[in-house]
């Protein structure tokens, strides 16, 4: 980016500038920052069966991480997400780069007709996504039996969404049929922006696609892989609808498929015979928060530093 | 040797379509199934549920249920009246800090440029417990303001950092000329700089678009009845009610799908544009 900077001294327009910058930092400032410090402030406090707020100082932390019934919860959603998280940079990522690498092949028919078409189902809703899955992975309807039919694999099918060991990764799956068209696009764009005369100075050495792309491609859209993941890394700590949608508040069966989303609705809410709790739903928040803050720190700390000396 | 040469990119070319022909298929079949059923009577769904509705087993029954249990058109009035607002509102406020964050020196101001883009990474799921308080305070529990006021927060950070980055590119000859002419900055903003920002304006309002036309989470939270509920919500308790029905399911889904897919293939192009223009870096 080469550009100058601002240029026109505000004191020449104190009430212009004002009056543009105003309206913007004051709706984000009350709906977005306000609610996040205020979230995490919640968080040292109790309002025990609803009479006024006591401070308790780190008590809430105590509990969800380690009174037993908590901690087991927490560490549950918390690795059940880790799982979801892993799916989707092993399986999402991968494919996305894959479909990107094959589009932006030189000469390729109908391009934009399959990049749109792949991209669709990311258009969708998250709730009608899993309600779509949900039905075609039914039993009782029996579709997904039919399909596996075709390609000789129906032995393989069962209630993929009931079964306590493989709830969570079937979501994960259909999270990641939604979503890949994310990666594929971003790195897509990215692969477009590199110098074409490099490739075909090594296309004329005599490389194959293939090691033009894992040679010379690959290491120049790294940063952009790095970025797929941290955005992957913040969609997926932060996921909810999908679980919810398909398997509701209680993320069955026996908790199997309980993420950070999920567990932070019902201790916001309560479910059951537990009452919700705003203060504990802030810990949990504010516990979200940290993780994900980790990650971002990490990507721009240690991933994006270490990337910017291969940059050119 | 040529001849090979061609024969090889021939195959190369058929095993390239085989792969991208084969995800499509993975990508759009699943739609596909749920949209061809919606059509069907119960018996075609069960007995044939793969094959297209033929006069045998074509069926409405889903649809006339949808429609006479649900107020769908509410829900998507609703879903189109806070989308539309908030798109409204997030390109005009962030049309106006974008270009006082490029155009004007003042103090702070790559520290407010970092304090805007906050929220380009941090969820702002995460401050639900005081975004509903706030609201009951304000009184605006099960109103679209609710959800238009946190949807505008949510907007603003990438919004402002798309177009902050777009009018740095702005030549400088075209504001200098207006401000000898003597025009005012307010003048210059609305009609000079407002009018020049168009090609951004498809970007911004995707990014801002997609995940509030889609969202779950605070329609269920902040205005989850009343008739207040957005299509999202309304198709998740819809189903839920009725969730053995499968016509009505299968029907529900499809009312919430095509008019997406329609909007979809119309502005697909706009929408691939500028999710390729590498506005995201």
């Amino acid at each position: 980016m080469a550009h100058s900077g601002p240029m026109t001294d505000w004191r020449k327009a104190k009430l212009p500038v004002f009056a543009f910058l105003a309206p913007a930092t004051i709706l984000y400032t009350l709906f977005m920052i306000y609610p996040l410090i205020d979230s995490i402030r919640l968080s040292f406090y109790s309002a025990p069966s609803g009479g006024d707020l006591a401070f308790v100082g780190f008590d809430n932390y105590r509990t969800i991480l380690s009174d037993p019934d908590w901690a087991s919860t927490f560490w549950n959603s918390f690795w059940n997400n880790m799982k979801f998280f892993a799916v989707h940079m092993l399986v999402q990522n991968p494919i996305g780069i894959a479909l990107a690498a094959v589009l932006s092949l030189p000469r390729l028919k109908f391009r934009n007709t399959y990049r749109t078409l792949i991209f669709m189902p990311t258009m969708l809703s998250v709730v009608i996504v899993g309600f779509i899955w949900q039905l075609i992975l039914s039993p009782v309807w029996g579709v997904g039996a039919d399909i596996l039919d075709i390609v000789g694999l129906k032995s393989l099918f069962g209630p993929w969404l009931g079964k306590e060991g493989s709830a969570l990764i079937t979501l994960a799956f259909i999270s990641v049929w939604q979503w890949v068209g994310i990666p594929m696009m971003l790195i897509y764009a990215a692969l477009l922006a590199i110098p074409e005369d490099l490739v075909d100075a090594a296309i004329v050495d005599g490389a194959s696609h293939f090691e033009v792309f894992w040679h010379i491609k690959m290491p120049l859209i790294l940063p952009t892989v790095a970025m797929v993941s941290i955005l992957t890394f913040v969609g997926n700590f932060n996921a909810f609808d999908l679980v919810y949608t398909v398997k509701g508040a209680l993320a069955g069966p026996n908790f199997s498929s309980d993420i950070m989303g999920t567990l932070f609705y019902r201790t916001f809410f309560g479910y059951q015979l537990q009452l919700g709790s705003p203060t504990l739903g802030a810990t949990v928040a504010s516990l979200m928060f940290m993780i994900i803050l980790a990650g971002v720190l990490f990507y721009l700390f240690v991933v994006q530093r270490r990337m910017s000396r291969y940059q050119l | 040797m040529a001849f090979n040469v061609r024969k090889d990119q021939a195959s190369r070319a058929v095993i390239v379509h085989a792969v991208l022909l084969s995800y499509t298929l993975i990508a759009l079949y699943p739609v596909f199934l749920i949209v061809i059923n919606a059509f069907k009577s119960r018996k075609g769904i069960f007995r044939e549920p793969m094959a297209l509705p033929t006069s045998k087993t074509f069926s409405l029954s889903g649809f006339e249920k949808v429609l006479d249990k649900a107020d769908f058109g509410t829900y998507f009035f609703n879903s189109m009246s806070v989308t539309i607002i908030t798109i409204v509102v997030v390109l005009l406020l962030a049309a106006m800090a974008a270009w006082a964050l490029s155009e004007y020196k003042f103090p702070f101001n790559t520290a407010l440029a970092i304090y805007l883009a906050i929220g380009i990474m941090v969820p702002i799921r995460l401050g639900t417990v005081s975004i509903l308080s706030l609201m009951v305070d304000l009184g605006l529990v099960n109103t679209l303001t609710s959800l238009v006021l946190v949807y505008v927060a949510q907007g603003l950070p990438l919004a402002i950092f798309i177009l902050t980055e777009f009018m740095h590119q702005i030549p400088k000859d075209l504001k200098e000329a207006a401000r000898c002419d003597g025009v005012g900055e307010f003048k210059i903003f609305f009609a000079v700089i407002l009018p020049l920002v168009r090609p951004a304006v498809a970007t911004v309002a995707v990014f801002t678009m997609i995940p509030i036309w889609n969202d779950l989470w605070f329609p269920l939270i902040l205005a989850p009845g009343n008739g207040k509920q957005t299509i999202t919500l309304g198709v998740q308790q819809f189903i839920g009610q009725y969730v053995t029905d499968w016509n009505a399911v299968l029907a529900s889904l499809s009312l919430a799908i095509i008019p997406i897919l329609i909007l979809y293939l119309i502005f697909s192009r706009q929408l691939i544009r500028g999710l390729t223009s590498g506005a995201v870096k």
